[in-house]
């Protein structure tokens, strides 16, 4: 559970990039944090496993306050992935760099190979296990990223744009995983500007606005919201685009699920009377 | 990483800034100059002094002293180094004399600091590398030059966020003996110098499609002129350097000391 109170953060050159900023993320829950570039996403998740420390305020993460822990306790149940994966990979294998955090954390010897295998089969890594990560793809190099802090398990998980540079295949195997960890009663957080990614997603949206939060609260209800998503530079799903469009056929307007619109379109077209609204 | 927020170029306007990069230079060296040929307390705080009102001048009196705290360590060191080797040279005594030589030696330090600091703020790095062609070095140098200045903020960024990342992976910096301090900070620098190299490609391959080094002789839209002012100030500069030079041979200079009664150290006996 991750409390925020009240939280404001100013960054030494002086841009004030959260302002007194409050909201309680629950276990379990399943969050995509939105909004324009320069809306203080990142600045946010930093908070969460005590990188940056409120000015004002506090972030609470399972009762503890995270001025007086350092980032390595925090991080081994808060694991944070950041956007950049080359901001972190150094070893000589894929193998070798994942097992670094486990090292860290002080796991086993004889549990570290098991977890790799997991945390490289988990991401369709394994035929990588010994190739230099430097060598990899853009994408590649996210996944071994996001596998490295996997690897120990983390009860929360916190990810700075997952999508980026990953292919159609690959961010539908992101999503599944996304809901398996969620359905294992992890708490998943990421930041996000792929909204068709959040719109299949479907998790509780935070909203965010010049270091605000501008709107919080379900995927469906949040990204069919054409005036709050607009001010926040926020597209609506395609599926939400249309709907709004169809309105006239009494057509609900809370819509973002490809399946969900499937079968009101179809109701729509057995009940035969389409040519009247036209 | 303070240290560099005092080299950190910001566009104000002031007339120390309206100086020819050249002129800025030699008024930099000079003070440079005389920093070194003295080791005298009394020149020295006088040397300091000095400065003041040029810091103040070039409205940079905020960032001199934010990189004058983040030097504090290396001032405090340079004191400290000075000042027990004066004291175990002397019997264990700690006297007036080293007192006031450890604290010229640091004085000297901070005088060349404000020296760097007065240079590097209030000289845009454009300047720098037109100042740098106009004195008939190769284009290729004075970019490469530039480029190093540019960069310097953006790598201590990117440091930052990468000494952030691996704490996030659970390393401790400042754990183990010194040893394993050392080597805590390999996950740190391979991803810098990596990302620095794969900068450097792009940052190459980027340039050639915009057609670099297509044309020999190269012009500039701003070209550098030594103005009347520039004249005025390096007259005032080599005057006062050929006056320092004589007092230096010629003109003994007051010993002040900080007075201090001499203290003897206790040594434990072993």
């Amino acid at each position: 559970m991750i409390e925020v109170e009240n939280l404001s953060f100013t960054y030494p050159a002086g841009i004030e990039a959260l302002k007194d900023i409050s909201v309680t993320i629950p276990e379990g829950d399943f969050v995509a944090i939105m909004g324009e570039n320069g809306a203080g996403k990142t600045t946010l998740i930093k908070h969460f496993n005590g990188i940056l420390k409120p000015d004002t305020g506090r972030i609470c993460v399972d009762g503890i306050d995270t001025k007086t822990a350092s980032v390595a306790e925090l991080s081994r149940t808060i694991g944070l992935v950041f956007q950049n994966p080359d901001h972190q990979l150094f070893s000589e294998t894929v193998e070798e760099e994942i097992a670094f955090g486990l090292k860290n954390f002080g796991f086993q010897e004889e549990e570290i190979p098991k977890r790799i295998d997991w945390a490289l089969n988990l991401l369709n890594l394994t035929q990588y296990q010994k190739t230099s990560p430097f060598l990899l793809s853009g994408g590649e190099r996210k996944r071994v990223a996001l596998a490295t802090v996997l690897a120990w398990n983390p009860k929360t998980l916190v990810i700075d744009e997952p999508t980026i540079g990953q292919d159609f295949r690959q961010k539908e195997r992101l999503r599944h995983f996304f809901n398996e960890l969620h359905d294992q009663g992890r708490t998943v957080i990421f930041v996000t500007h792929d909204v068709e990614f959040v719109a299949d997603c479907n998790p509780r949206v935070i909203l965010m606005y010049k270091g605000q939060i501008l709107s919080d609260g379900p995927a469906k209800q949040i990204l069919t919201n054409h005036e709050i998503t607009s001010k926040a530079s926020v597209l609506l799903p395609q599926i939400a685009q249309l709907f709004h469009q169809l309105i006239d056929f009494g057509l609900p307007r809370e819509v973002i699920a490809v399946q969900e619109a499937k079968g009101l379109i179809e109701e729509l077209l057995k009940r035969g009377d389409v040519r009247e609204g036209l | 990483m303070k240290v560099f927020e005092g080299l950190q170029f910001r566009h104000v306007s002031s007339p120390i800034h309206r100086l020819d990069p050249r002129t800025k230079f030699i008024i930099s060296c000079v003070i440079f100059i005389q920093a070194f040929l003295f080791t005298e307390f009394l020149y020295l705080i006088i040397l300091f002094f000095a400065q003041l009102p040029l810091v103040v001048f070039a409205r940079i009196q905020k960032q001199w002293a934010r990189s004058l705290r983040g030097g504090l360590m290396l001032i405090l060191l340079i004191f400290f180094t000075n000042l027990i080797v004066g004291v175990v040279s002397n019997d264990f005594q700690l006297t007036s004399e080293s007192l006031t030589y450890s604290t010229s030696m640091s004085l000297r330090f901070v005088v060349l600091m404000t020296s760097f600091s007065i240079f590097f703020l209030t000289t845009s790095p454009d300047d720098l590398g037109l100042a740098l062609e106009q004195s008939h070095i190769p284009y290729e140098f004075c970019f490469a030059f530039t480029t190093a200045v540019r960069f310097v903020p953006v790598l201590a960024r990117e440091a930052q966020t990468i000494m952030d990342a691996q704490k996030s992976r659970g390393l401790e910096l400042e754990k183990g003996g010194f040893m394993k301090r050392i080597r805590n900070y390999i996950p740190i620098l391979i991803p810098l110098i990596v990302s620095a190299i794969r900068r450097s490609l792009e940052l190459a391959e980027a340039m050639e499609t915009r057609a670099f080094g297509a044309k020999k002789q190269r012009t500039s839209l701003h070209a550098l002129k030594i103005e009347r002012r520039d004249i005025i100030t390096l007259v005032l500069c080599f005057t006062i350097l050929a006056l320092t030079i004589y007092t230096r041979i010629y003109i003994p200079i007051p010993i002040i000391s900080i007075p201090i009664p001499t203290i003897s150290i206790p040594i434990p006996q072993i």
